[in-house]
């Protein structure tokens, strides 16, 4: 498409040219994330064969493990840039990341939620200690961490680097504390059960999997558009009142 | 010689100080002023490199103190207006251990010869620094100025406090540091009478 | 940036903040019996039994541990934000980093050592003997001053910030996991006779990777918190 070449892609860094865009573009992400959620979750529980262990509550893995995943890329995808916030010193990068925090934290709690659902019928108990599960938990409080501490700083600026800076602190920790906790795992050797020892994939299981976690980036990627949108209406306003309040003075007055 | 060439800062959200280009020579000082909440305090800061010019850059003899930081720190000294002294210590430990971190080492005599000078008593020297009066806080933050040889002083209200006596043995010092050839730029609402023709006026408008 | 610079500045820091410790002794008993008592309060809430405190052992003197690193946290820099001393390292020409390292050093020294001493006979109080001890007294050796550096990066975070105390704590229990994993892993192992080795070393790493990161992450948040 000779359009898109044509199109300047860094005008829509700046706020005012990024919001019309936002709009325009989310409705289209949101169609394709029901429809690919619809898909996804029709293929997992009415498509793919019964697992003869689990029976049919194992179904629950296909909102889980995709859950999983997103709140993994997206930690990632926020530190990146918060990074480049802390870095290139702009104040859009930092909104990114702040657009992006609430909705990983979600699908963390999701993956929680749908793990314990998985947990009860499967091994009996609403909580199992395993690795996954643990490191999931851990993740939580990570996001948890930079969202409270972006909101208990009053002055944005210093809200905007600080949690940048524990986000990166999270994301270079988040590895150590997967292993660690795999390590505690496998050391306690109570703990037989485990969501790794999923069922084994059928094509129809993998196809489904995929196809939710697609369909959960375009949610993700819709809800963020929307919410950079409200995070761009509340900083803007406060900028536009201190633009006329400073004046040029040149000096050498004798 | 400090140049300032362009600098803006922001606060919060808010543009505080926009395009401010300035110059000051060896032996003159630059009083800045300008109503509460003008970014007198900002600026200042921002030249000791506290906070970030958004845009613009400082050049001190000609290089950026971006690329030449640790030769620019030692040349300065930056007293704003917290006092930074440690309550639990003696004003002749806090000057003397200052100065050390610093990269200065001075005797504890010169310490108390410089007590002196700015007119706090022998009997108060190894007192902890929590029972003296605010006054005398100020005058043991500013004892620096008796003890360092450093050329570029950056003064944030520096009269705060100071009683007439005070005041006056502050302007006697700030006079020979600028007969030395020095360089001062100080926020304040006083008067400083260092004679006019060594004196620039930088007024912010907030 | 030289060397002699750098290093008077750390021996500098270390001594001030070791002097200004010995003038104010209730912050270090205050640290100290604040383990002990945390550690005490396990055999109240599950029982005397020998067997079981001899189980719950590492992971009580561990945690209890780590929370009195966390509590001694919100002294780090605070006291030096407030009265502009902080402001004053800032301008110094050495690096923020070489200051934080020596910072921390007299933090772990005043609060973490003595934990470290006294873990020991907290061991014993719990039916820990001969080796365990050992290992216990060695893990956190190896391991406060890891909670101390990552800590410092959470101090720094939250200097002069509303309702800082609950937040370092949110902020930095997170990242002190794989420490206390380790370090009571240790333990466990050595009573169980696999052999504390693997648990050490990696503690020793963890140690070694906290020295060589968290000074930087520490000085920018500082930065931060100055501006």
């Amino acid at each position: 498409m000779m359009g898109l070449a044509r199109i300047n892609w860094f005008k829509y860094s700046s706020p005012q040219a990024f919001y019309p865009l936002a709009g325009r573009t989310m409705p289209w992400f949101a169609a394709a994330a029901i429809l690919l959620i619809g898909v996804g979750l029709y293929i997992g529980f009415f498509v793919a064969p019964t697992d003869f262990q689990q029976g049919q509550s194992y179904r629950i893995i296909f909102v889980h493990v995709p859950a999983a995943w997103m709140s993994m890329f997206l930690y990632v995808v926020m530190a990146m840039w918060a990074g480049l916030g802390l870095g290139l010193n702009a104040r859009p990068s930092f909104m990114m990341a702040q657009a992006i925090a609430p909705t990983g934290a979600l699908f963390t709690f999701l993956a929680l939620v749908t793990g314990a659902m998985w947990g009860k019928p499967t091994w009996g108990a609403w909580w199992v200690w395993d690795a996954r599960l643990t490191s999931e938990l851990i993740l939580l409080f990570l996001y948890g961490g930079v969202m409270l501490l972006r909101a208990s700083i009053d002055d944005p600026r210093r809200a905007d680097r600080a949690s940048a800076v524990f986000a990166l602190v999270g994301v270079v920790n988040v590895p150590i504390i997967y292993f660690s906790v795999r390590w505690w795992n496998t050391l306690h050797q109570g703990a037989s059960v485990s969501m790794t020892a999923a069922p084994k994939m059928a094509a129809t299981m993998l196809t489904a999997m995929l196809v939710m976690t697609l369909g959960f980036w375009m949610y993700s990627i819709a809800v963020i558009l929307v919410r950079m949108r409200c995070v761009i209406l509340e900083r803007e306003r406060q900028s536009s009142w201190g633009t006329h309040h400073s004046h040029r003075e040149a000096v050498e007055v004798h | 010689m400090l140049n300032a060439d362009n600098v803006s800062c922001l606060r919060g959200e808010r543009r505080l100080i926009t395009a401010l280009s300035f110059t000051v020579q060896r032996g003159r000082l630059l009083a800045v002023t300008g109503e509460n909440g003008s970014g007198k305090t900002s600026l200042l800061r921002m030249l000791c490199g506290l906070l970030p010019a958004e845009e613009g850059r400082i050049l001190w003899h000609g290089e950026d103190v971006r690329a030449c930081r640790e030769r620019y720190l030692a040349s300065l000294i930056y007293i704003g207006h917290l006092n930074s002294l440690k309550d639990d210590l003696s004003p002749v430990e806090n000057v003397t251990i200052s100065a050390r971190l610093a990269g200065e080492e001075i005797s504890e005599g010169k310490t108390c010869e410089a007590l002196e000078s700015i007119g706090l008593a022998p009997a108060i020297h190894r007192l902890p620094t929590r029972v003296l009066s605010q006054g005398q806080k100020r005058r043991v933050s500013l004892a620096r100025l008796w003890l360092s040889h450093r050329s570029l002083w950056i003064l944030d209200e520096p009269f705060t406090a100071l009683d007439a006596s005070a005041t006056d043995l502050l302007m006697q010092q700030l006079r020979s540091h600028l007969n030395n050839g020095g360089i001062v730029i100080a926020a304040t609402h006083q008067e400083i009478e260092v004679g006019v023709d060594r004196l620039d006026q930088l007024r912010l408008a907030g | 940036m030289s060397q002699p610079g750098m290093l008077a500045a750390l021996r500098e820091i270390i001594r001030r903040d070791l002097l200004l410790a010995v003038r104010r002794r209730a912050d270090v008993l205050t640290t100290v019996l604040f383990f002990i008592m945390v550690a005490s309060l396990f055999p109240l809430g599950v029982g005397p039994e020998p067997a079981v405190l001899r189980t719950i052992a590492p992971g009580v003197l561990w945690v209890a541990a780590l929370l009195s690193c966390l509590l001694s946290l919100g002294r780090l820099f605070t006291a030096d934000y407030v009265d502009g001393v902080l402001e004053q390292m800032l301008l110094i020409p050495q690096p923020l980093s070489v200051l934080v390292i020596g910072k921390v050093t007299a933090h772990w020294l005043i609060s973490g050592l003595p934990v470290v001493l006294l873990s020991p006979l907290l061991g014993l109080q719990f039916g820990l003997s001969g080796e365990a001890l050992g290992v216990l007294t060695l893990s956190l050796l190896l391991g406060t001053p890891t909670l101390s550096f990552i800590g410092a990066i959470g101090a720094a975070l939250t200097l002069g910030v509303r309702g800082s105390s609950v937040l370092i704590a949110l902020l930095v229990l997170p990242l002190f996991i794989p420490v206390l994993i380790f370090g009571a892993g240790a333990v466990t192992s050595s009573v169980s006779g696999i052999g504390a080795g693997a648990h050490l070393s990696l503690l020793g790493a963890g140690l070694l990777l906290a020295l060589a990161l968290a000074p930087w992450a520490t000085a920018t948040s500082l930065r931060i918190a100055v501006e």
